[in-house]
């Protein structure tokens, strides 16, 4: 059935969340130049690293699904978009409290590394009414992930051309020419990247369970009451798992989805 | 003494002052979100258990209509 190993994950991701508010308030050090609004950081950072690895992950999966034509491609790629622009909402709102904390603006549209997040989160917003607008199910997944492809392509590009800047004024915390992050902050970094990447990596699964679920419940109403029964697909941005009617299952697992989508008529029976 | 207490006498007082507020503030959002979000999913979870219940007395309804059915045309032993 769906959401196997979810205990498992959901259990590592409280576990490895609860050590992260331990290790950062309780053993890493203070920051010796920005003192406690340093903890920020340990939200912030993770929290922006994994937003842009997973927009990155996204079109992997979009171009996987353009490959394969399994529709399976297209959901995870789906939801790994949707879990990442929430990952970029935080990763925003958390930046602009500390730049209020340590420049006294809640906004500095002269940092590259700000402006640069902000419109890759822009592009991103736009992935939802894009699939949104087309209605033919086939067609939307195949755009969507067209449009994936191109825009995680972006994130690297954008993520070099903003490392390449020379004058900016946003805290670098890798790799700077200041010998980069003591020992124990490191080490408390760590922890609170593999969190972060848990958390994702749960929501990540819990949305693809329901999503598996829902469709997997109409395909069982459909057998029992008749089609009529079923509610009439509407517009939505979300990807049809079944057939055109709405009563098929396609992305159970095993090998059956990419006949069902390739034969959603024979899927919908 | 309650176990929290303890812990609390314990831990090494947090120098808040001024940037406490902010780093209260980015913690609250990011737990904040993912509390939404956890709502949301569940909001999602009981829906899907209405329909699996409609499903279960829809499904209990025709076995039983099929059980009367089946006495009331079985031949007289």
């Amino acid at each position: 059935m769906y959401g196997k190993g979810l205990r498992a994950l959901s259990l590592a991701t409280f576990a490895a969340l609860t050590a992260t508010f331990a290790l950062v308030f309780f053993y890493a050090p203070l920051d010796a130049d920005q003192g406690f609004i340093q903890k920020i950081f340990y939200v912030h950072v993770p929290v922006a690293i994994v937003t842009l690895c997973a927009y990155v992950v996204g079109a992997i999966f979009a171009a996987l699904h353009l490959r394969t034509r399994d529709r399976r491609w297209d959901l995870r790629s789906y939801v790994v978009i949707h879990i990442a622009l929430i990952f970029n909402i935080i990763g925003l709102l958390t930046g602009a409290i500390w730049a209020k904390a340590s420049w006294g603006h809640w906004w500095v549209w002269d940092s590259p590394t700000l402006t640069s997040f902000l419109i890759v989160f822009l592009l991103f917003a736009t992935y939802q009414p894009l699939r949104f607008s087309i209605e033919d199910p086939e067609r939307q997944a195949r755009y969507a992930s067209v449009f994936a492809v191109m825009a995680g392509a972006f994130v690297p590009l954008n993520f070099i051309a903003v490392r390449a800047a020379t004058a900016t004024v946003h805290p670098r915390t890798f790799g700077s020419a200041d010998g980069g992050l003591p020992a124990q902050m490191a080490w408390v970094f760590v922890v609170a990247l593999v969190a972060t990447v848990l958390l994702f990596a749960l929501l990540c699964a819990y949305e693809i369970a329901a999503k598996q679920t829902k469709w997997q419940l109409r395909a069982l109403r459909r057998r029992l009451l008749g089609g009529e029964a079923v509610a009439p697909l509407g517009r939505s941005a979300a990807p049809a798992l079944g057939g055109p009617d709405g009563g098929g299952v396609s992305a159970g697992g095993g090998g059956s989805a990419p006949r069902a989508a390739r034969n959603p008529a024979g899927a919908a029976s | 003494m309650s176990p929290l207490a303890a812990l609390l006498a314990v831990a090494p007082a947090l120098p808040l002052d001024k940037a406490g507020k902010y780093v209260a503030a980015a913690f609250v959002v990011f737990v904040g979100v993912v509390v939404i979000y956890v709502a949301i999913m569940g909001v999602k979870l009981q829906r899907m258990s209405r329909e699996l219940s409609e499903l279960n007395a829809a499904l209990d309804m025709r076995a039983e209509a099929e059980r009367s059915t089946d006495g009331v045309e079985a031949p007289p032993r």
